[in-house]
């Protein structure tokens, strides 16, 4: 994991933050290092605590106990300075249904004191425009699908120009290419230096476009990083593909390494009549090409080796768990 | 004057949140059907005398065996049938839904993000809910003139004094009863700014205004809670009389603009200690 940074590079800080609702604690000491420029995934299962993490870093929440800083001010003491720099999607979006999406913007935007009215019919239609909803803009949003008003969330969010945006599962319900235009959109927007703090519980989306993530289960943060630093913190795997299964299980135990068994460990597998046996690199294994040469000096015929680094995926269900039950 | 029910309203695009907040209300169909209700109540006086012969007098609300004689007095009796009812509902409607409502929709969270700071919020919900006040009241006025003048003669109005006084004259007492009734409905739309800080479902805050409104009118009525009653909001509701007096008296007046001052400092503050630290979970 990162090396606590100064707090002048953090665009989100917090420290023991924690929120209990009645006696239960769902966000427990929790600490976010969220760096400048970096497009900053937040990540859990339901009801691990996110959007009440998010609540807070807002205003919307108090916090039952801990600090937050955003934008280098305390929250929530200092929201009205620091809210104008942040642009958010929280919980999704949710608009007046009577009122057209472009007026349910403008009303938004109205309601920012410090957003020039000279500007707002222009500055809302750009935003409708980058969200694809150029055409629909003067629909009442009521007749809006989920995935158009998850885009006028996002567009919502980006009115103003903002140096934070913290966007709450912005893809929620959003079709292919809404998802997408998201992703491109959030990388465009941090390439000129917004700062990104997206939640969400799709590895695949979070593992495309963020550079830092961090990691919670139930209301405890398990882990905070770089991607990289993440992935490298679970355990690789070696993979053998190789006619002499039992063998190669030999050779692996041998050296301290404990071979898998389950489906399609040991046994016969996609390469013909090659079985492929993996065994996880706990810490303090030999060295990948030690491996090969143990496995060669033996006899075993290697027709195929790989050091596999696991997919956030897998890391992200080994840091918080398999159970599909909520955790309480 | 009716909004165009097939297309979506448009919010100002350059006045700031008040603007808007009053474009909300007042281009809401929900809004325009209260108003159209409260509206039709003079009219229905009006046309209900107008196709009988009349109550004896004596009989019915007070001043209704005067408007065959005057069609200025179908505004005043419409007045006086609404305040302990029609009124109250829809004020309790409208200022229930302030808060609670946005909280209801989700659009607080948004409103507090743009931001909006809670006190601004706090302070021009309960100014588009006074300005519904003021409408809803002129609504009544207004529809009661209008049916009024078109059903039956006009002139010099006799007033309780015994005086009589020149048409114009009327016009301007009709006004000041309307204020008085304005005036009269702000300390019950503190009451419901406050209690839909309490909750995020907008039909229990108007529901629990409205009921509040009713409870204050029936402990009026009980002689066991006299010690109370100067302290109701609603203890001067239907005390207008003195304003339909040669002199006017404005003691009535005064008093009612007190005792409604003071429910909108209490429930205003109540209002803002609850909102103030209020977590935004909706
Ligand atoms: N208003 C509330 N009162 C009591 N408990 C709440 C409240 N809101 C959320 N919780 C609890 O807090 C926990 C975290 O909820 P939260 O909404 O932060 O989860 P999340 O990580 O955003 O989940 P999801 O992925 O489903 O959006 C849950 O266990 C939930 O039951
Ligand atoms: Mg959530």
């Amino acid at each position: 994991m990162s090396a606590a940074s100064p707090e002048g590079d953090l665009a989100i800080h917090t420290h023991r933050l924690t929120k209990a609702f009645g006696q239960r604690k769902v966000v427990h000491g929790l600490d976010l290092a969220v760096p400048y420029g970096s497009v900053f995934g937040f990540l859990g299962p339901n009801g691990s605590g996110k959007t009440t993490t998010i609540r807070m870093l807002l205003g919307l929440a108090a916090p039952t106990s801990g600090s937050i800083t955003v934008l280098g001010r305390p929250m929530p003491s200092a929201a009205l300075e620091v809210l104008p720099g942040v642009g958010a999607l929280v919980e999704g979006p949710a608009f007046y249904p009577f009122l057209s999406g472009r007026a349910n913007l403008m009303r938004l935007d109205a309601a920012n004191r410090r957003a020039d009215p000279a500007t707002r019919a222009r500055r809302v239609d750009r935003a409708l425009d980058t969200v694809g909803l150029g055409r629909a803009a003067r629909l009442a949003v009521h007749a809006y699908s989920l995935g158009m008003k998850q885009r006028l969330g996002i567009a919502n969010a980006l009115a103003v120009r903002h140096q934070l945006l913290v966007l709450d599962e912005p893809t929620n319900g959003l079709d292919p290419q809404g998802t997408r235009e998201v992703r491109s959109l959030i990388a465009s927007l941090a390439g000129q230096g917004t700062t990104v703090f997206v939640s969400s519980h799709l590895l695949g989306e979070i593992e495309q476009m963020c550079t830092h993530a961090a990691v919670m289960s139930a209301g405890n943060r398990v882990a905070q990083g770089t991607l990289a630093e993440l992935r490298s913190g679970g355990a690789g795997r070696v993979r053998v593909n190789t006619p002499d299964g039992p063998a190669a299980r030999a050779v692996l135990a041998g050296l301290g390494l404990a071979p898998e068994d389950g489906a399609g460990a040991g046994t016969l597998a996609e390469g013909g009549d090659d079985a492929v046996v993996r065994a996880p690199l706990a810490a303090g294994a030999p060295e990948p090409e030690r491996i090969v040469a143990a496995l060669v000096d033996a006899g075993v015929r290697v027709r195929g080796f790989a050091v596999e680094r696991p997919s956030l995926e897998e890391r992200f269900v080994e840091l918080t768990g398999e159970g599909f039950d909520v955790a309480q | 004057m009716l909004p165009n029910s097939g297309a979506p309203h448009r919010a100002g695009s350059r006045g700031g949140l008040l603007a808007s907040e009053l474009a909300l209300v007042f281009r809401r169909r929900r809004t325009w059907a209260m108003l159209l209700a409260l509206g039709a109540v003079p009219v229905l006086i009006a046309l209900a005398v107008r196709l009988t012969s009349g109550p004896p007098a004596g009989r019915g609300p007070a001043f209704l065996d005067r408007v065959a004689g005057n069609g200025l007095f179908v505004a005043l009796v419409g007045m006086l049938v609404s305040i302990p009812l029609f009124l109250p509902l829809t004020v309790a409607v409208v200022a229930g839904d302030t808060i609670a409502g946005e909280a209801g929709n989700g659009t607080l969270r948004y409103l507090l993000l743009a931001p909006a700071s809670r006190a601004r919020l706090l302070l021009i919900k309960y100014a588009a809910a006074a300005a519904f006040c003021v409408a809803a009241t002129a609504m009544v006025a207004l529809c009661g003139v209008g049916i009024g003048l078109l059903l039956f003669p006009a002139g010099p109005v006799a007033l309780l004094s015994g005086d009589t006084i020149p048409l114009g004259e009327s016009f301007l007492r009709l006004g000041l009863v309307t204020a008085y009734a304005a005036v009269s409905l702000l300390g019950l739309a503190a009451v419901g700014l406050f209690v839909s800080t309490l909750t995020d479902v907008p039909v229990g805050a108007m529901a629990a205004t409205a009921v509040l409104s009713v409870a204050a009118q029936i402990m009026g009525q009980l002689p066991q809670l006299d010690w109370l009653h100067p302290w109701l909001f609603t203890e001067h509701w239907m005390g207008f009389a003195d304003l339909l007096r040669q002199p006017v008296l404005w003691d009535s007046f005064g008093e009612n603009a007190a005792l409604q001052a003071g429910y909108v400092l209490l429930f205003g503050g109540l209002a803002w200690a609850r909102f103030a630290t209020k977590d935004i979970l909706s």
